[in-house]
C-alpha cells in the first residue's frame, strides 16, 4: 500500500515540475509560432533567469520580488540582442539553422557559467513572505510551492489571453499566417518578431527566477530540462499554445505518479509517452500537422 | 573536380592516412578516425537525405557500450564485438527512425533528440554499463583471434581499415540509384512521393544504415580506448557531430572528415589551456551558422565550380 503522504508529495512535485514544463514549452511555442525558430537556448535562458536572481541578491541586495521583474527584463534584453544580431539573419534560410544557432548559444552560455561557477549548485532562499507551509491533514503543503503553481497558471493563462484576445495578439497571429500582408497594413513586423522573441525568452527567465528557491541554481539546470520540454512540445503539438500548457502540467503529474508506482522509469516516462503519442497522433495531441 | 583529380586526391589522402601514425600520436590519430566515421555516418542523413538527427550519439554510444560489454564480459574478438555493437545500433536505429520519420524538419530533430535522451537514461540506469564510471579496462583482444591489437600500429591500421569500409559503404550508398532517390527526397519530398517512391521506407532504411555505421564508429572507439562511458551518449555529443559536419561541409563526402579532424584537434589543443571548451565550440557553431553555412569543403567545392564556369 502506498502512503498518501508519498502519493500527494510526488503529485505536488509533479505539479511543480509540470508548471515549469508548461512555462518553458509555452515560451517555445510562442517563439516558434511567430518566428519559426526552435529556441534551443531556452534552457540556458531559464538558467540565466535563476542566476540573475541569485546574482542580484548577492551583489546588489535585490530580493526575490524585485528580481521577479528585473531578471526577466535583463534576459529579455539579451534576447533582443540575440534576435537583432543573429536570428534575424536566418529567417530566410532553412529553419534548422535557427535550431543550430541557438544550440551554439546554449553551449556558450552554459559553458561560460560552468567555467565560472562550477557544476555545484547555489542556494537561493525562499522569500520571507512565502516560507512555511500549511498542514492539509493528508499532506504538508509548502507555501512557496503552492505559489509557484499559482504563478505559473496565471502566467500561462495571461499569455494565452494576450495572444488570443488582444490587438497585439491579433497582429501576432496574423503575422504568423502572412507576414508580408500584415506588413503592408502598416504593422512593423520585424519589431513584432523581435518583441516576440524577447517576450518568449523573458518568460524562460521568469521561470528561472521562480525555480531558484525550488531547485539549486546551477549552470546545468536548464540543459536537461530543455530536452524534456522538447518532448512535451512534440506531445502537445508545437504550433499550439494550449497544447504546450496542458501537456506541460499533465506530463509533470505523470512523471510524479511514475515516481510513486515505478520509480525506475520516472526519467524516461515522458519520452515513452512521446513515442506512444507519435504512434497514434504524429501531429501531437493539439497539433495541426507539419 | 573531374574523375582523375578525385582519384589523385583519394590516393594522396590514403597515403597520408597510412603514414599518419608515424607523424601523429597513434591514439590521437585513431580518435580522429573514429569521430570522422561517426560524422560521415551522420552526414548520410543530413547531407544526402535532408534529415537532421539530433540524437546520433545514442547510436555511437550504443555501439560503444555493446562492443565493450561483449569484448569484456563475453570475451568476443574485437571484430565480433564491434559487429554486435553495430547490430544493437541498427536495432535502436530502426525503432527511433520508425518514430522520428513520422514528422519532418525540426520536429524530426526534436524527436531524435528526445529519444536519444531516453537511451541515455537507459544506460545511466542499466546494470551492465557501470553507471557514471562506464565500462573500463575493455580488452583490445586479437583481431580474428590472430593479430594482437595491444600494439598501437596494429590497432591503428585496423581502425583505418574499419574507417575505409564505413566510408566506402556511405560513398556507395550516396552514389547508387538508391542514393539518387535520397537526394530527390532532400530536394523536394512531395515530388518524390508523387513519383511513386515509398519515401518513408527510403528514409527508414537510410536512418538504419547511418545508425549502424555510427555504432561501428562508437564500437571501434570503445575498443581503441578500452572504455565506454556516458559522455558518448549525451546530447552534447550529438551536437558535436552536427558541428563537425557543419564545419566541414554538409552534403560533401570529405567535409565531415575534415570537420571531425578540426573539432577533435581543437578540443585536444584547448584541453591544455584554461579556456572552457564548450564556449569555444559554441562560438565556432555560431560562426558556422551565421557566416559560412557551406562549411570548409563545401566552400572549396563551390569556388572550384564557380571558377570553372
Amino acid at each position: 500500500m502506498i502512503s498518501t503522504q508519498l502519493l500527494f508529495g510526488q503529485l505536488l512535485l509533479g505539479l511543480i515540475n509540470g508548471s515549469f514544463y508548461a512555462l518553458m514549452s509555452l515560451g517555445l511555442a510562442v517563439i516558434f509560432g511567430m518566428i519559426n525558430v526552435v529556441n534551443f537556448a531556452h534552457g540556458a535562458q531559464y538558467m540565466l533567469g535563476a542566476f540573475a536572481a541569485w546574482l542580484l541578491l548577492r551583489f546588489a541586495g535585490i530580493g526575490f520580488w524585485p528580481a521577479l521583474i528585473v531578471a526577466p527584463l535583463i534576459i529579455g534584453l539579451i534576447g533582443i540582442v540575440i534576435e537583432r544580431l543573429m536570428l534575424s539573419r536566418l529567417y530566410k534560410v532553412d529553419h534548422l539553422y535557427g535550431l543550430l544557432l541557438t544550440f551554439g548559444l546554449a553551449l556558450i552560455i552554459e559553458g561560460g557559467f560552468t567555467h565560472i561557477y562550477g557544476t555545484s549548485g547555489q542556494q537561493y532562499a525562499v522569500p520571507a513572505a512565502l516560507t512555511g507551509g500549511w498542514n492539509l491533514g493528508f499532506m504538508f503543503l509548502p507555501i512557496y510551492r503552492a505559489f509557484v503553481v499559482l504563478a505559473s497558471l496565471i502566467l500561462c493563462i495571461g499569455t494565452w489571453l494576450i495572444i488570443e484576445k488582444t490587438r497585439i495578439g491579433a497582429y501576432l497571429r496574423a503575422a504568423t499566417e502572412n507576414p508580408a500582408l500584415v506588413q503592408a497594413f502598416g504593422v512593423n513586423v520585424p519589431l513584432l518578431m523581435m518583441l516576440t522573441y524577447a517576450g518568449g525568452v523573458a518568460l524562460a527567465g521568469l521561470a528561472g527566477v521562480l525555480a531558484a528557491p525550488v531547485y539549486q541554481v546551477s549552470p546545468l539546470m536548464g540543459s536537461n530540462l530543455i530536452i524534456i520540454v522538447f518532448a512535451v512540445v512534440v506531445i502537445g503539438g508545437l504550433g499550439s499554445i494550449m497544447g504546450a500548457i496542458v501537456s506541460g502540467y499533465v506530463l509533470g503529474v505523470c512523471e510524479g505518479l511514475t515516481k510513486v508506482f515505478y520509480p525506475e522509469a520516472s526519467n524516461i516516462v515522458v519520452f515513452v509517452i512521446m513515442a506512444i503519442v507519435l504512434l497514434l497522433r504524429p501531429a501531437g495531441l493539439f497539433g495541426k500537422g507539419d | 573536380m573531374d574523375k582523375k583529380a578525385r582519384l589523385a586526391l583519394g590516393a594522396v589522402l590514403v597515403a597520408l592516412a597510412l603514414v599518419a601514425p608515424f607523424l601523429l600520436y597513434p591514439t590521437f590519430a585513431m580518435k580522429l578516425l573514429c569521430f570522422a566515421l561517426f560524422a560521415v555516418a551522420f552526414n548520410l542523413l543530413i547531407g544526402f537525405t535532408g534529415l537532421l538527427s539530433f540524437g546520433h550519439a545514442a547510436f555511437f554510444g550504443t555501439g560503444g557500450y555493446i562492443a565493450a560489454h561483449t569484448a569484456k564480459v563475453w570475451g568476443l574478438t574485437p571484430e565480433l564485438a564491434i559487429l554486435t555493437g553495430m547490430v544493437a545500433s541498427a536495432f535502436f536505429g530502426l525503432i527511433i527512425g520508425f518514430l522520428a520519420i513520422r514528422r519532418k524538419g525540426i520536429y524530426f530533430a526534436m524527436i531524435t533528440l528526445a529519444m536519444s535522451q531516453m537511451i541515455f537514461f537507459l544506460y545511466l540506469q542499466a546494470r551492465f554499463t557501470g553507471g557514471e564510471d562506464g565500462l573500463q579496462r575493455v580488452p583490445r583482444g586479437h583481431l580474428f583471434g590472430l593479430i594482437d591489437l595491444s600494439h598501437p600500429l596494429a590497432m591503428y591500421y585496423t581502425v583505418l581499415g574499419i574507417f575505409l569500409i564505413g566510408f566506402f559503404i556511405v560513398w556507395r550508398v550516396v552514389h547508387s540509384p538508391y542514393g539518387q532517390v535520397l537526394k530527390a527526397i532532400r530536394e523536394h519530398e512531395p515530388r518524390a512521393i508523387s513519383l511513386g517512391y515509398d519515401v518513408d521506407r527510403y528514409k527508414l532504411i537510410v536512418f538504419v544504415i547511418s545508425a549502424t555505421i555510427a555504432g561501428m564508429a562508437g564500437g571501434t572507439k570503445a575498443i581503441v580506448f578500452q572504455l565506454a562511458s556516458l559522455t558518448d551518449v549525451t546530447w552534447q555529443a550529438s551536437g558535436q557531430v552536427v558541428l563537425m559536419t557543419l564545419l566541414g561541409g554538409i552534403g560533401t563526402m570529405l567535409g565531415p572528415v575534415v570537420g571531425a579532424f578540426l573539432v577533435v584537434s581543437l578540443e585536444n589543443y584547448l584541453a591544455a589551456y584554461a579556456v572552457p571548451v564548450p564556449v569555444v565550440i559554441g562560438v565556432v557553431f555560431v560562426a558556422c551558422v551565421l557566416l559560412f553555412r557551406r562549411g570548409i569543403v563545401g566552400e572549396i567545392e563551390h569556388r572550384l565550380a564557380r571558377s570553372r564556369n
